[in-house]
């Protein structure tokens, strides 16, 4: 029983970071070692952000558009 | 599994729909259990999904699991990126989701609960989820365009014009009437007062928090912020029992009413990050935790429903607000049938997240599917109440009286019971000082709420309960209301950028603070005539907030059409033509008699005469006759407005139906602007699991 309630934990938690965006800076560092490091980086590629920096662009971008409903 | 055992449980789904559908339609007895509406919603949105949404995904949208999607294509580790189906499901219903599908139908349990539950199944099923999934694959097939940028690609500079004045009309509309449902729930009513007060500073900290503090640390911050508003409940009964703050937090309505313009405004101007990102997190997860939680407190008390089938107000007498069943049901409740808004969120964030076409059921039907259940949920919280309780709370002064004695009178003389002292205890219940006239949905779906919570939790917790919900809806009503004023200072600053391009820059300081204050001012003033006039404002504002999320929703559903005919589907053409149909039929209708009726409840022009009459010949009262004037430059107002509505509406539909001939005669019109097909390359197990 303790098992299954690991193992769906373990099912849903990421799920429930990803939703949130709480692993959202983590998911930027994996997209970022995935496309611009393997490709070679080169003068055009972003320089990678700190959490801080990253956070606080990812944040305002999200408040661009229409985000809520009536 | 085996086919025919398959065949057997549908039949069974269907059945078991049929019989709940036709008990609740049919019975005409004292009362009838709750559990009869979830299972006809629950087995129709079932049978729903399970064969329409999937006809239409296979047949008439020819959806591709092997085409990339934007999210594939145009990834960019951001705002493009193939997301797990169900965080994609989570977020598209978290924007969907506001506090729409909870007023509405608390205000269409006038009519009793037969009308608006029909509608909410009907309309949701064949209308709302059809509209957001054909608006969402339209969208992914062209790289998460916005409903605008679609609209003037395919059907014309006009059409995309008008969506885009549409959306910014209905913004301000929208505004204003959430403002007064809160202004209406604190009214009076230290506690409310203080913990909506309250939620302020807890987002601003959460904010700082994930900003500053620890950066990026989103469940953390929210965990805390989670427990601060629940402890600013419990703080607000302290604040009640506590003479000196009690005053401090007991306020008429005109005075709310300005704090909210002022902070509406300071919520527009301020950076995101301060208020507005973090009172989202915070309405988000109360949103869903107070959904799950009332589910699965009307599954455990299958409390009864008390108000009739059909009350007389069908007739157009109701005292919420007037007009006959026909076409005002349909426009009350947009949110959880049919919401035009919906379409700008299948055409915006989501379809830039979605890996797989086959998702596009799930995440645009499906979602709206739950919205719907909300509404049924709302629906039943609000008729549960004995329908003498649901009046006492919902009928303006303006209607029943200003003293509870009058207003009890006269709602017995509609033949609900209802007494002063019942109405006196269940206010002392609740911790409220009165519960009479606090028109606009939130307290009687907050009493209902409480009394399902308090049977199912614990009832010596009522007034906490009430208070918890009250708080549930000014959080996220308050959310809307920042994100909204933040969204139509975005569209004005863009159209003023075509003028003056210095206005256009989003960071421009004066232009940030001219454009917030010109959106402000407008809904504000819209929230200010609501709050003074006597009838409620609710009355006024809410058919007219319906009316335009209709036609937005009308606009949404004309591009699709014209999609449809220009790919070549005319034969399918009527899955959103029905729709449209309809929505033109009860928009136009209701605008119409809105317009000329000569009932003053209804027409705005019919009510304007006869305030000036009365005004002319001396008969109002002195508080009446000084807000006379303003309230009769405001049903002037009113109308012109519903005639702009309607005139843009018919503008886009003329503009899409002669795209349509032109294409069938073969005469030039606009190319498809779907971008060419890619196969995708995305080992996709890891996203849809």
């Amino acid at each position: 029983m303790i098992k299954r309630v690991k193992n769906f934990w373990h099912c849903i938690w990421p799920m429930i970071r990803q939703l949130s965006g709480d692993d959202a800076y983590e998911r930027y560092l994996k997209h970022f070692l995935d496309h611009h490091v393997e490709s070679g980086a080169s003068e055009t590629t972003a320089p990678l952000l700190s959490r801080e920096e990253f956070f606080r662009q990812w944040q305002d971008g999200k408040w661009k558009g229409v985000k809520r409903c009536c | 599994m085996n086919e025919n055992l398959k065949i057997i449980i549908w039949l069974a789904v269907g059945l078991l729909g049929t019989i709940a559908l036709s008990t609740i339609a049919l019975n005409r007895g004292e009362s009838i259990n709750a559990l009869w509406l979830i299972t006809a919603a629950v087995c129709i949105y079932a049978i729903a999904y399970r064969f329409y949404a999937a006809w239409i995904a296979t047949k008439v949208l020819v959806i591709d699991e092997t085409r990339a999607t934007p999210a594939e294509r145009l990834d960019n580790g951001r705002d493009f990126i193939p997301t797990n189906k169900w965080v994609v499901f989570g977020h598209h219903f978290a924007a969907i989701a506001g506090p729409g599908p909870l007023v509405g139908p608390t205000l269409a349990a006038q009519f009793g609960y037969l009308p608006g539950t029909l509608w909410i199944l009907i309309g949701a099923v064949l209308g709302g989820a059809v509209q957001d999934m054909v608006t969402l694959f339209f969208s992914i097939r062209r790289d998460g365009r916005s409903l605008g940028q679609m609209a003037r690609d395919e059907i014309g500079v006009i059409g995309g014009t008008a969506a885009l004045v549409g959306t910014f009309m209905i913004m301000i509309i929208l505004i204003a009437v959430l403002g007064l449902v809160v202004v209406n729930a604190m009214k009076h009513s230290p506690w409310a007062t203080s913990t909506v007060a309250a939620t302020i500073p807890i987002a601003m900290f959460i904010g700082l928090y994930m900003r500053s503090i620890r950066p990026g640390r989103v469940l953390e911050a929210s965990a805390i912020g989670v427990v601060l508003l629940l402890l600013s409940v419990l703080a607000g009964g302290w604040v009640d029992h506590n003479e000196t703050l009690r005053a401090l937090f007991d306020h008429e309505g005109l005075p709310l009413a300005y704090a909210i313009i002022v902070y509406g405004f300071a919520a527009a101007v301020l950076p995101v990050w301060l208020l507005l990102a973090p009172r989202d997190y915070l309405s988000t997860y109360m949103k869903l935790g107070t959904v799950v939680a009332l589910a699965i407190a009307i599954v455990m008390m299958r409390p009864e429903i008390h108000m009739p089938a059909l009350t007389q107000f069908t007739d157009g007498t109701g005292p919420i607000f007037g007009g006959k069943l026909f076409p005002f049901v349909f426009i009350t409740i947009a949110c959880g049938a049919i919401s035009g808004f919906h379409a700008l969120i299948s055409s915006g964030t989501t379809p830039k997240l979605l890996g797989n076409e086959r998702d596009i059921r799930m995440i645009g039907y499906g979602a709206m599917l739950l919205e719907s259940f909300v509404a049924i949920m709302a629906m039943i919280a609000a008729t549960v109440l004995e329908p003498g309780v649901f009046f006492a709370i919902n009928s303006p002064s303006g209607v029943v009286g200003k003293e509870a004695i009058d207003a009890v009178a006269k709602i017995n003389s509609w033949g609900f019971a209802v007494t002063v002292e019942q109405m006196n205890q269940l206010a002392k219940d609740m911790g409220e000082s009165s519960l009479f006239a606090r028109t606009g949905g939130a307290p009687s779906l907050a009493v209902g709420m409480a009394s399902i919570f308090g049977n199912a939790f614990g009832k010596s917790l009522l007034a906490l309960w009430y208070h918890f919900a009250i708080m549930f809806e000014a959080i996220f009503i308050l959310t809307t209301l920042d994100a909204g004023t933040r969204v139509g200072r975005f569209m004005l600053q863009d159209m003023l950028g075509n003028f003056i391009k210095k206005l256009g820059e989003t960071s421009y300081m004066p232009s940030v603070i001219i454009t917030s204050a010109l959106v402000v001012a407008g809904w504000g003033y819209f929230l200010y005539i609501g709050v003074i006039d006597p009838n409620g404002g609710v009355n006024i504002l809410w058919p007219l907030f319906g009316i335009a999320n209709q036609m937005l929703a009308a606009i949404a559903l004309c591009v699709s059409t014209g999609i449809l005919v220009k790919s070549g589907k005319l034969r399918y053409a009527w899955v959103t033509g029905l729709p449209l149909a309809w929505l033109v039929t009860i928009t136009s209708t209701a605008a119409w008699q809105k317009i000329f009726s000569d009932d003053i409840r209804v027409g705005f022009f019919a009510a304007a005469n006869d305030l000036s009459s009365k005004l002319a010949n001396g008969v109002l009262p002195a508080d009446k006759a000084a807000v006379a004037p303003q309230l009769i430059f405001n049903q002037h107002l009113d109308a012109y407005l519903t005639m702009f509505f309607v005139t843009v509406l018919w503008v886009v539909i003329i503009d899409m139906l002669a795209v349509c001939i032109y294409c069938l005669k073969d005469k030039p019109v606009l190319p498809l602007s779907e971008v060419p097909y890619r196969a995708t390359q995305l080992d996709d197990s890891w996203v849809r699991d």
